[in-house]
């Protein structure tokens, strides 16, 4: 057995590549074909709007109770002692429910944005916020489109709070409170995937029922949580013009960029530096 | 070790170092000037804000909200701050990088300037800071957020806040007399700018970066996917302005350290400025005028954030890159020196526009700073200034260094 000079450096190479990458290049693969996010679709033809979701929220996160009665057309938001709402609208169907919380994008805008990855999406699907590394920046506040996490500025140790998809609860084998404690059985909690299957499905059987569009199939590139509307969604409040490909996408061209600038820049300037000392040496022998 | 010979190469009436360094802490001059008389209440007032702040949250303090969650402290004391410490990066590529001799003088106050402008911004960033106890996190890796452009800005704050002092360290090593250190220090100069202007590079459009993924949410005639170049190229100018104005000031104030040469050189050192700002500018619109075109956003021209668009292009970057072009031909100092305060106002616009005026320029309550941030805000400023005060009395920067410098090169 022989091993020429050439395939030598050739298996040195791939071992050395291999080495340094191979360990990420491994997780990343399994990730990809194993992974299934988990997700909830929200059914608005199936909601009575009772709020029994709110209460099982803010009992599974010790958080305050919310007293403000549900009025047609007046519109309630998340807030940092609120993880989700129910609000009701006056359409073209008469009054419909919608209920709102974080909407675990496949691709979030606030984990790319978190510089710490204190805002992290789980392998499971949830997005979760980690207080041990998050610094309080709220940058992922101001990339979020939904404007989902929300931040406890009168607290001398302020938390974000945004719906967690009860990601503790999950765990341990349980499925997140609303869920678990929607009496119309509107929400249904299950991998992404098979969610899509049944909201086709419940479209598919009842097209006059529906409107022929799942909300957060391709928003923001695809989201965790997804919903299904007897009317039109922006009668529903939910915003339409969020674009149909991922927000991390947008700050990717500038971060690829960095690496290249980081290796040019350099030489170049150090390039310049020499060329232009030459220059003036030979101006003083000239004088 | 070390510090023993440093004390013996001191000249011997300085005694030793350590005694040297504390009779530099007393204050020299006068005490009661109109800018103590201004900065000292206002110093006071931002500190007991601060307490504020840490005791009670943000919420005390700032108007912030959910919706609004970056104001003043990131839009300007940030965001504008740091483009007008972009003199540094572009004096030194001027003076090490291309060799330009002339300008040589106003490299350690521009890089002083800077420098201070980093740690003071940084400063501001830490009272913004919700949870400021984890700011080491990103730095430590718990976690590296590596897809995250605030990484890489805080990272580059990091290094770049090390460059800027490794560049201004001879004039520290000048101050206490350390020979050794001020050799080995000048030989790091060129590694040090090479590297602090990469870095500037990438975390001046860095910060324009940041609001990408806002898209939905800053007015579209401001909003672009070309915010990090428009960024980048802004702050030359943005930062030779600063350099011009704060020039000017300081050869009034400071005119007992600077010598006959120098104050003589400084006419000919702004008027070459004010071309580079002529030039940039000139680019700095091309790109606006491309970008503008690209957006077909001609609609929104009529409308109130439309004529605000056109007063900032035309009234803040259009006229007074004609006064600088003006100059170009009639050496007026007045007249560059009107332009560059112009030419400052207009980065602030733009800066604010981007960050907070035209970040959710739609949401019914809109964001107005409090009365509050702004004090805080310019305490900041003061400090700094009193800072920058205090090492100009003392250093090098702007008088001629100690003859002993030229055997040690």
């Amino acid at each position: 057995m022989s091993i020429n000079r050439r395939d030598f450096m050739k298996t040195l190479g791939i071992a050395g590549v291999t080495m340094a990458i191979g360990k990420d290049l491994k997780a990343a693969k399994t990730d990809d074909s194993k992974t299934e996010f988990y997700g909830v679709l929200y059914d608005s033809t199936r909601c009575v709007g009772c709020q029994t979701c709110e209460v099982s929220c803010a009992e599974a996160n010790n958080l305050p109770e919310s007293s403000d009665e549900l009025v047609a057309g007046v519109v309630r938001n998340t807030s940092e002692s609120r993880r989700t709402v129910i609000n009701s609208f006056n359409t073209s169907k008469g009054e419909v429910f919608s209920k709102k919380q974080c909407m675990h994008c496949s691709q979030p805008a606030c984990t790319a944005a978190c510089l710490t990855q204190a805002m992290y999406k789980t392998h499971e699907g949830p997005v979760i916020w980690r207080g041990d590394k998050c610094m309080g920046c709220r940058y992922c506040m101001v990339s979020c489109p939904f404007d989902i996490p929300k931040f406890e500025y009168h607290s001398a140790n302020p938390k974000i709070q945004k719906c967690d998809m009860c990601f503790e609860r999950q765990k341990e084998g349980k499925i997140p409170a609303c869920v678990e404690n929607c009496p119309a059985e509107a929400l249904l909690f299950g991998p992404r995937r098979e969610l899509i299957k049944e909201a086709r499905r419940r479209i598919l059987e009842n097209p006059d029922q529906y409107v022929d569009y799942i909300y957060g199939e391709n928003e923001a590139g695809g989201t965790g949580f997804l919903q299904l509307s007897p009317v039109p969604f922006d009668e529903l409040g939910l915003n339409m013009k969020i674009q149909k490909s991922s927000y991390p996408e947008l700050s990717k061209g500038f971060l690829y960029s960095v690496p290249s600038i980081f290796v040019l820049w350099p030489a170049v300037l150090l390039g310049i530096h020499q060329a232009t000392k030459d220059n003036n040496v030979n101006e003083d022998e000239h004088e | 070790m070390n510090n023993s010979e440093i004390t013996l190469t001191n000249e011997v009436e300085r005694g030793s170092t350590i005694q040297f360094l504390l009779s530099e802490l007393k204050p020299k001059g006068k005490w009661l000037t109109p800018f103590n008389i201004i900065s000292i209440p206002i110093i006071l007032l931002g500190l007991a804000l601060i307490v504020i702040r840490f005791a009670k949250g943000l919420g005390s303090v700032t108007n912030l909200s959910q919706e609004v969650p970056w104001g003043l402290w990131i839009g300007f004391d940030v965001v504008t701050g740091v483009a007008f410490a972009g003199g540094a990066y572009v004096l030194t590529f001027m003076v090490y990088i291309l060799n330009m001799k002339k300008y040589h003088s106003i490299v350690r106050i521009t890089v002083l300037n800077g420098f201070l402008a980093y740690v003071f911004y940084a400063g501001a960033l830490l009272l913004d800071l919700g949870r400021p106890w984890n700011v080491i996190n990103p730095i430590i890796g718990n976690n590296f957020g590596t897809s995250s452009v605030l990484f890489l800005v805080a990272w580059h704050f990091l290094l770049y806040m090390i460059a800027q002092l490794i560049e201004f360290s001879p004039a520290i090593a000048e101050w206490i007399g350390a020979k050794r250190a001020y050799k080995i220090l000048s030989g790091m100069t060129i590694a040090a700018v090479i590297f602090g202007i990469t870095l500037s590079t990438l975390h001046q459009s860095g910060l324009g970066a940041l609001y990408l993924m806002a898209k939905d949410k800053i007015h579209p005639l401001w909003y672009s996917e070309f915010i990090p170049v428009l960024f980048f190229v802004s702050s030359i100018f943005a930062g030779l302005s600063m350099v011009i104005f704060e020039g000017s000031i300081t050869h009034k104030v400071f005119s007992d350290q600077i010598s006959e040469k120098d104050h003589h050189a400084q006419n000919g050192i702004i008027h070459g400025l004010s071309k580079i700002c002529a030039g940039t500018m000139f680019a700095y619109l091309g790109l606006q005028l491309l970008v503008f075109i690209h957006g077909k956003h001609w609609d929104l021209i009529n409308t109130p954030m439309g004529y605000w668009y056109l007063l900032e292009k035309i009234g803040f970057v259009a006229l007074p890159m004609t006064l600088f072009f003006i100059s170009y031909r009639k050496n007026n100092v007045i007249l560059i020196r009107i332009a560059a305060i112009l030419t400052m106002l207009g980065i602030i616009l733009n800066r604010l526009n981007v960050t907070v005026i035209g970040f959710r320029w739609d949401s019914p309550v809109r964001y107005v700073p409090s009365w509050m941030e702004i004090v805080v805000t310019l305490a900041v400023i003061f400090t700094e200034i009193w800072i920058f005060r205090w090492v100009v009395n003392r250093m090098p920067v702007l008088r001629e260094s100690p003859i002993w410098t030229k055997n040690v090169k």
